[in-house]
């Protein structure tokens, strides 16, 4: 067992036993290879479960807001960008929350593996390399080829609001084209980015898992649900689905912290982040505004400057 | 009897002047049910299709009826148009999944024209499974990976050539036109033996649960199942048994649809009632909801587990709930004594 994970188990126990919290927030292992799952702790005789390592991809600020009370929450650098957000939106409080911050080196997209091996039958993890047994045969892999896109381009690897930190930190890899995804999207034809995104939404089923895994998606009624107005129609077409995608990104402007959750929930590997990495760069770009990086930083919607440089805002 | 894939070939190509053939195709990396042309077009050796089969004959979207208002009056039209199908390569747990479907859309009580209408005019041809995932369990559910239940006629690949067994009155009808049938030789009576053996190997135990079920509708085990579930739809849709459906309104002026499209018991909307009121509240209510219906409703109103053991929904999980956790949960559970 690594130290890291040691020593969350220590402060995780520690937390419960002196009831500061009462409940741990983190991730145990999986019933697939590869895959670990969230778990809640309530007692000191659980902590053993939780574990730490590139197979906990999932956001686990998403469970914040449903728990009532004191909670600590194993949290890397996204969720707790994402925790800030959910601060300043006042959906959790602060006060309520006890961050052991964890820095994050990616974790692994098992998609990208599946598509090489077949189904996985067992595989290992040591030093950077992940040896796969699968149906189709056996891989070696290097840990950053089948790194999750999110994390390939991740700009916040270490937490940025904590209680407690476990591990080293990791250094910030080196981008010389910040958003170059989201450039060569750009520099795309209208009608070749139309083609793309037509064939994208043709493989949404709607089944909002996207929406679902997203910390930032909380309304009580998603405008996808509502009928009156009734939006969409239940159909599951590539224009309503369109639709939707557009719609929850533009939703998530200078809230969305590129997480990457929404992406690797969808069981039908639609690229949703081709929309939302649009929105963050234009938020970037524009307004100077990235979404959770510190607490103090209002958010993007909620300020406005007498200096705008588009007079539409201020009224003489 | 046996035929060889490339007899078989010419025949599905043939067939394809004739019906609508729907078969697993390979797009953009993932494989499923799709009409096809030829033969070629047909994915081979695939696992099972990313979505269930059951959307050949219950899809996901679809318009029951169009509307139109003149002056005083509607003119209704029925949307319905069935063609002269074969829907080749569907696994032995999508297929015996057919016969879960059969009960609820052509029952005593009620037959649902849609349904039905595309089912008669459809010949199921099943492909027998010649490997099993680690996430597959249909031999814990009752079945096999060579099951032909839900089958009109079920193929079984033995590598140059499918073996050929007619289930159905209407599978017996087919394999008799059927041109180009040969006897099976030793050599395929013993890979045919060996694909009737393959298992899946999950240890899911379904012998007690729909009876531990009956008394479980208040067991503490509810209150912790669902934490970690998102409440998204994606095991849901997954589900090659999961048949429940909304049906909506779209229409403009003097013109509309009425449509029918899948819906689902993780979804909280599924069942809030127009006064705000929602019956099944929060999550707790929804898992065990679901688990009721699958493992304990749908056998005392229809005599089966209302599960085939495809493994599709624990793939598709975003937070890795895993079905087959679940029933071994409900399995250990204490009984409160009251």
């Amino acid at each position: 067992m690594s130290k890291v994970i040691e020593e969350i188990h220590a402060a995780a126990r520690q937390l419960l036993e002196d009831g500061k919290v009462d409940v741990v927030i983190g991730f145990e292992k999986g019933t697939l290879p590869l895959k670990a799952t969230p778990c809640f702790i309530r007692s000191p005789q659980e902590v053993e479960k939780l574990i730490w390592d590139e197979t906990c991809d999932n956001n686990l600020a998403n469970y914040v807001r449903q728990i009532k009370g004191k909670k600590a929450i194993v949290a890397k650098g996204c969720d707790t960008r994402a925790l800030v957000v959910l601060m300043q939106e006042n959906q959790v409080a602060r006060e309520d929350l006890y961050i052991l911050g964890v820095s994050c080196n990616g974790v692994i997209n098992r998609k990208k593996i599946e598509a090489e091996t077949g189904e996985i039958l067992s595989a290992e993890l040591a030093e950077g390399k992940i040896s796969v047994q699968g149906m189709n045969g056996s891989k070696e892999f290097a840990f950053a080829d089948v790194k999750d896109d999110t994390c390939q381009s991740c700009r916040y690897p270490n937490p940025v609001l904590e209680d407690a930190h476990f591990g080293d930190k990791v250094e910030t890899g080196n981008q010389e084209v910040p958003f170059a995804d989201v450039v060569a999207m750009e520099e795309k034809s209208l009608l070749e980015r139309r083609a793309y995104f037509q064939e994208e939404m043709a493989k949404c089923i709607r089944c909002y898992a996207c929406r679902n895994a997203c910390p930032m998606c909380y309304c009580n009624e998603c405008f996808v649900d509502c009928n009156s107005p009734k939006w969409l129609t239940g159909g599951v077409d590539p224009a309503e689905n369109m639709m939707f995608q557009v719609g929850r990104s533009l939703h998530l402007a200078g809230r969305c912290v590129d997480c990457g959750a929404c992406v690797r929930a969808c069981p039908q590997g639609v690229d949703i982040r081709a929309l939302s990495r649009k929105v963050t760069k234009d938020c970037l770009t524009m307004y100077r505004h990235e979404a959770g990086v510190t607490l103090e930083d209002p958010p993007a919607l909620n300020q406005f400057s007498t200096e705008d440089p588009q007079g539409f805002l201020v009224k003489e | 009897m046996k035929i060889s894939k490339d007899k078989w070939g010419q025949v599905f190509d043939a067939l394809a002047s004739d019906y609508q053939m729907l078969a697993p195709k390979e797009d953009k990396g993932e494989v499923n049910f799709k009409r096809v042309n030829c033969f070629s077009e047909v994915k081979q050796g695939y696992l099972n299709t990313k979505l269930p089969a059951k959307a050949l004959f219950f899809p996901q979207h679809e318009t029951l009826f169009t509307y139109q208002k003149e002056g005083q009056g509607i003119t209704v039209k029925n949307a319905l148009k069935v063609e002269k199908t074969i829907a080749f390569g569907v696994r032995p747990c999508d297929a015996r999944a057919f016969l879960l479907l059969d009960k609820v859309f052509n029952n005593d009580q009620y037959r649902d024209p849609y349904y039905c209408d595309r089912r008669d005019t459809t010949l199921v041809i099943g492909l027998a499974c010649s490997q099993v995932a680690p996430t597959c369990f249909c031999s814990q559910m009752g079945l096999s990976p060579v099951s032909t239940a839900g089958t009109d006629l079920l193929f079984i690949d033995l590598g140059e050539a499918y073996a050929v067994e007619a289930v159905t009155e209407k599978g017996k009808e087919f394999v008799a036109k059927l041109q180009g049938l040969e006897e099976l030789n030793a050599e395929d009576q013993v890979k045919l033996e060996t694909l009737k053996n393959l298992q899946t190997s999950s240890s899911v135990d379904i012998s007690a649960l729909t009876e531990k079920l009956d008394s479980m509708f208040d067991h503490p085990y509810w209150d912790s199942l669902h934490e970690k579930c998102l409440g998204c739809n994606a095991c849901t849709f997954s589900c090659p048994t999961c048949h429940c459906f909304d049906i909506t309104e779209e229409f403009r002026k003097t013109e509309g649809n009425r449509v029918r499209s899948w819906d689902s018991c993780m979804a909280p909307l599924f069942t809030k009632h127009g006064s705000g009121h929602n019956p099944r509240e929060d999550k707790k209510a929804r898992w065990r909801q679901r688990m009721m219906h699958k493992f304990n409703y749908f056998v005392h109103n229809n005599g089966d587990i209302a599960c085939v053991g495809c493994g599709r929904c624990l793939k598709a999980c975003p937070v890795n709930m895993d079905l087959r956790q679940v029933i071994d949960a409900v399995n250990k559970a204490e009984l409160v004594v009251k």
